[in-house]
């Protein structure tokens, strides 16, 4: 085989990949909004103001990833945290309450979470980034106890007698082969947060929900849809990359 | 290690440590003259004093408090389980009392408009409680649905003080007071929108499970558009069937479809509704034994009949966890539904944060939790009493 036709090969992998179509599609519409403004326009008439323009769709797009990606990582450091603890001697008396609250959590609509942490929390992005934390916890803690739970024994043994400490067999051992049921979970908890944060604009933190809000309070379609429009985009686009993020862990544990 | 023969549930310490460390620093109640402004603290000590200085027994809710403080320290035991199991739910049903007593003490000497709410302290301690409650029960090692009877009796004596009146004097239920007829029709409107979009989903759902399930190709293309469609967030939805269905509507006057309003809503969450159904229907089949199969087979039953007597009844429980997982689901995503216009409980809780309005959040929120966790046990139930008969 050529190089050459290998490196083509490869663009041409890349041009029609999913998940780079699905980024093209979500950076167009975020900094192109703007130019689809005659078309909204010409779809609702009756509309003064048929484009959202109060923020920037790029403004409010990264103000919704950092409020997902903040959660999330919060969330993902103490949730493995938490999961490691349990799986360990020190910890496994609180294994079982911590399951029970991991599952029965999740019973609990996010949006009625998000809801019970503002007479709790007051408005703004605080109370969002706290529930969004801990509804972003019980899959990752449930995930990362599984995951561990998941190590065969032999392995463990063999790690052992190898000459691994604890730490060692933790981090080279343990946490490679969780990997891709903690990303699950890290995944299950993304994918949740992005459509909380979006809702989250109701008590006052500024993400992508703000356009639907706004316009459905207001009967503007045009920014209903403008909002609705990115928020899919961006939750497929994270969608598509955790499934590149867990090819990649299965390989890692390959090694 | 010393410590080994003293300290006996470090579960239950740390949940002993949480409710002291919320009774001495946390608010248990706030109390604000009216339902739009933030409350001075009331801490426990306080409602307790209260209570003494009236001379009723409110110090009782102390006792249950007290038993969780010395569980750690006790030596294991059936008893001394079954003691924590019943401290924790007293305590937690013990915690609500005093609040709605306390909230009575406060009411009667202050104007009608004043509100006494819930303190941050009174949500650690019950939590605390209730995960008490918890602890005990895993280690009795009790079935399910013994963990849900447990449920059910804290549920019940919340019911039957909530009957009582003893609480109305609690600012979510003065907000209740003012709202009955809302609340009431948002109940009913909530439970109808989850049914609507639960009949169309088993109408769907299941035929295509079935099929997915034995066509692979049906299941290799069924699949990723229902996981997509999962991802994408409920109010994206929402405000994406809005325009198409706007058109529709201005299209064929006739039907009575809209872009806004329940119609849209049940669209949206039969999609949702979908894929738990479908895969769990898939599962459910592919969980038969091929050997059951053919062995009814052998006994010269006929296709029809093997699916309806055979994998059928096997594949019902994961079907029910389906179920489960749809029914849980939708009660969730009908309150976001509220933001296009759909009703239910979520428009209660919308109204209250755009009102600024906290009880009123509270008396949306709440009840769609109170709903879920219900939902969510009812079929457990249902679920370990159909697989105790299967086996």
């Amino acid at each position: 085989m050529r190089p050459g036709s290998t490196t083509v090969r490869w663009r041409m992998a890349f041009l029609t990949d999913r998940l780079t179509l699905a980024v093209a599609v979500l950076v167009a519409l975020v900094l192109g909004m703007p130019l689809l403004k005659p078309l909204f326009a010409a779809a609702f008439p009756a509309l003064d103001r048929p484009l959202y323009e109060a923020d920037s769709f790029l403004a409010l797009t990264l103000d919704h990833l950092a409020l997902v990606g903040l959660s999330s990582l919060m969330a993902v450091v103490a949730g493995c945290a938490a999961g490691v603890f349990v799986t360990r001697p020190s910890g496994a008396e609180f294994r079982g309450i911590l399951e029970a609250v991991a599952t029965m959590g999740q019973t609990f609509p996010p949006v009625a979470v998000l809801a019970v942490a503002v007479p709790v929390m007051g408005f703004g992005p605080k109370p969002a980034l706290i529930a969004l934390t801990l509804y972003a916890l019980l899959p990752i803690v449930e995930n990362t106890v599984a995951g561990l739970e998941g190590v065969p024994e032999a392995v463990l043994e063999s790690a052992r007698g190898l000459g691994m400490g604890p730490v060692e067999r933790l981090f080279r051992v343990e946490l490679p082969l969780a990997a891709p049921v903690i990303l699950a979970g890290v995944r299950t908890a993304v994918v949740i947060n992005v459509g909380t944060a979006a809702i989250a604009s109701t008590v006052g933190a500024k993400t992508l929900g703000l356009p639907i809000i706004v316009g459905l309070n207001g009967s503007n379609q045009a920014y209903v849809i403008q909002g609705a429009v990115i928020v899919a985009a961006l939750a497929v686009v994270l969608d598509f990359g955790f499934d590149r993020l867990a090819a990649l862990s299965v390989r890692w544990r390959r090694g | 290690m010393p410590h080994r023969t003293i300290l006996h549930n470090r579960v239950a310490l740390l949940l002993a440590a949480a409710i002291a460390a919320a009774a001495l620093t946390l608010p248990f109640l706030g109390f604000a003259p009216n339902r739009l402004l933030s409350g001075r603290p009331v801490a426990l000590w306080a409602a307790l004093e209260g209570a003494a200085l009236e001379g009723a027994a409110d110090w009782l809710v102390l006792l249950p408090g007290a038993v969780v403080l010395a569980v750690p320290f006790l030596r294991p035991g059936r008893l001394v389980s079954v003691a924590y199991v019943a401290a924790g739910v007293l305590f937690a049903v013990g915690l609500v009392w005093l609040a709605g007593e306390q909230a009575a003490r406060l009411a009667a000497n202050a104007a009608p408009a004043a509100r006494t709410s819930f303190g941050a302290g009174f949500w650690v301690m019950e939590a605390a409680a209730l995960l008490a409650a918890m602890d005990g029960v895993r280690r009795l090692g009790l079935a399910s649905a013994w963990r849900i009877a447990v449920g059910a009796v804290a549920a019940g004596l919340i019911g039957v003080m909530l009957a009582s009146g003893r609480l109305d004097q609690l600012s979510i239920l003065k907000e209740y007071a003012n709202q009955r007829d809302v609340f009431a029709a948002a109940v009913v409107r909530h439970a109808v929108l989850v049914a609507a979009a639960l009949v169309p989903t088993l109408l769907v759902g299941v035929p295509l499970g079935v099929l997915a399930q034995r066509v692979p190709r049906v299941r290799r293309a069924v699949f990723p558009v229902l996981n997509v469609v999962q991802t994408v967030p409920s109010i994206a939805l929402f405000g994406l069937l809005l325009a198409p269905l706007s058109v529709l509507a201005n299209a064929l006057p006739g039907l009575g479809i809209a872009g806004v309003g329940p119609v849209p809503a049940v669209i949206a969450l039969t999609f949702y509704s979908l894929l738990p159904i479908v895969r769990n229907t898939v599962e459910g089949l592919d969980g038969v034994p091929s050997a059951v199969r053919e062995a009814a087979r052998g006994m010269g039953m006929t296709k029809r009949q093997i699916f309806l007597k055979v994998e059928v009844p096997l594949a019902l429980p994961v079907f029910l966890s389906g179920l489960r997982i749809t029914l849980v689901q939708a009660v969730g995503l009908a309150a976001v539904a509220a933001l296009i216009g759909a009703g239910g409980l979520g428009a209660i809780m919308f109204q209250g944060l755009f009102a600024n309005a906290l009880d009123l959040v509270l008396l949306g929120a709440v009840p769609v939790i109170v709903l879920a966790v219900a939902v969510d046990a009812a079929l457990k139930l249902a679920v370990s009493i159909i697989g105790r008969r299967a086996a």
